[in-house]
């Protein structure tokens, strides 16, 4: 019993972040295109030194659950870019630019979580013809500037249901 | 050094070309919507598609190619996506939002800001209220 608490300790003392260290080991050996043993512990020494480092920055701590939300969100967040991407060329090949209906709108967010709202503001920007601009802070509503707007509900729909109900699954804290 | 080989496969050189051509084709278009869409907030756009389809052809077809001229797995090309997809964004951000404090400074209503609507100079005015912390409600809405 102790053992198993002395272990839990070392661990939390040398493996803060262990999703982190295991990013950093895999980016190390995908930089180098190898699977040496040297290189991996090299690779496994900069991935516990670099999180030890930066820990005196006191990065804001995720949690990160639910695979599966993770997998539908990005599949989806990827034909939505490959969608607007074509979208996007034939508006700017074919359309009269004059014509164009661009927008700010606005979506009320229910997501709090910093780095959801980090991951929602790469997605929505990795998708062509969405910028976010800003979280209007009175309101906690996301304004964001559309390419070309047909319809302001579908939009909001879709970034209500499609990528943030699974980033508000993938964050959720527990009750703790 | 990388040596070209004689002879390339068909069933190889076909799919990378594509690729490569279509990479290309999106790149030339984005580059176009650059050139030839009229405001600030509508060129945005145009480069987007660049970065992400454009950018995504090339990768595609590099990791295609070196896999099969090599022999084995090359996938280092994933890590040049995870870092575009990580740094476009915040460019972009940045940019749109330095367009809308400026525009806001100068209390001018940019021609697609579309001053009659409710929604853009709604937009203009809530954000004109709390100009000071522009750049600040990311570390204000930690919920700590």
């Amino acid at each position: 019993m102790t053992h198993r608490l002395m272990t839990h300790r070392l661990i939390a003392r040398w493996l803060p972040s262990p999703l982190l260290s295991l990013a950093l080991l895999v980016l190390w050996l995908m930089l180098n295109q190898t699977l040496e043993p040297a290189h991996l512990l090299l690779g496994s020494a900069l991935a516990i030194a670099a999180p030890l480092l930066a820990a005196p920055l006191q990065p804001f701590k995720a949690r990160i659950g639910k695979p599966a939300a993770i997998l539908r969100l990005f599949s989806w967040a990827l034909l939505e870019i490959i969608r607007s991407c074509f979208n996007v060329s034939r508006i700017i090949l074919f359309s009269n630019a004059n014509k164009l209906n661009s927008q700010f709108i606005k979506v009320p967010l229910d997501l709090n979580d910093p780095t959801g709202l980090a991951v929602l503001s790469c997605l929505i920007n990795c998708t062509p013809g969405t910028v976010w601009v800003e979280i209007l802070q009175d309101t906690h509503e996301l304004s964001l500037h559309v390419f070309d707007l047909h319809d302001e509900n579908w939009w909001i729909d879709t970034i209500k249901q499609r990528y943030e109900s699974p980033l508000i699954a993938i964050f959720a804290r527990e009750a703790s | 050094m990388i040596n070209i080989p004689e002879d390339i496969s068909p069933w190889l050189a076909i799919p990378v070309a594509l690729l490569l051509i279509c990479g290309s084709l999106i790149t030339l278009v984005g580059t176009l919507g650059l050139l030839r869409l009229p405001h600030f907030y509508q060129r945005i756009h145009g480069p987007a598609i660049s970065i992400t389809f454009g950018a995504g052809s090339f990768l595609l077809a590099s990791m295609l190619y070196f896999t099969v001229l090599q022999q084995r797995l090359v996938i280092h090309e994933l890590l040049i996506t995870a870092f575009v997809m990580l740094t476009a964004p915040v460019t972009a951000m940045l940019l749109m939002r330095t367009a809308v404090y400026r525009d806001l400074r100068n209390g001018r209503q940019s021609p697609d800001l579309k001053p009659a609507t409710p929604l853009a100079s709604g937009h203009a005015t809530t954000a004109g209220a709390n100009r000071p912390g522009l750049m600040e409600e990311q570390s204000d809405s930690n919920p700590e």
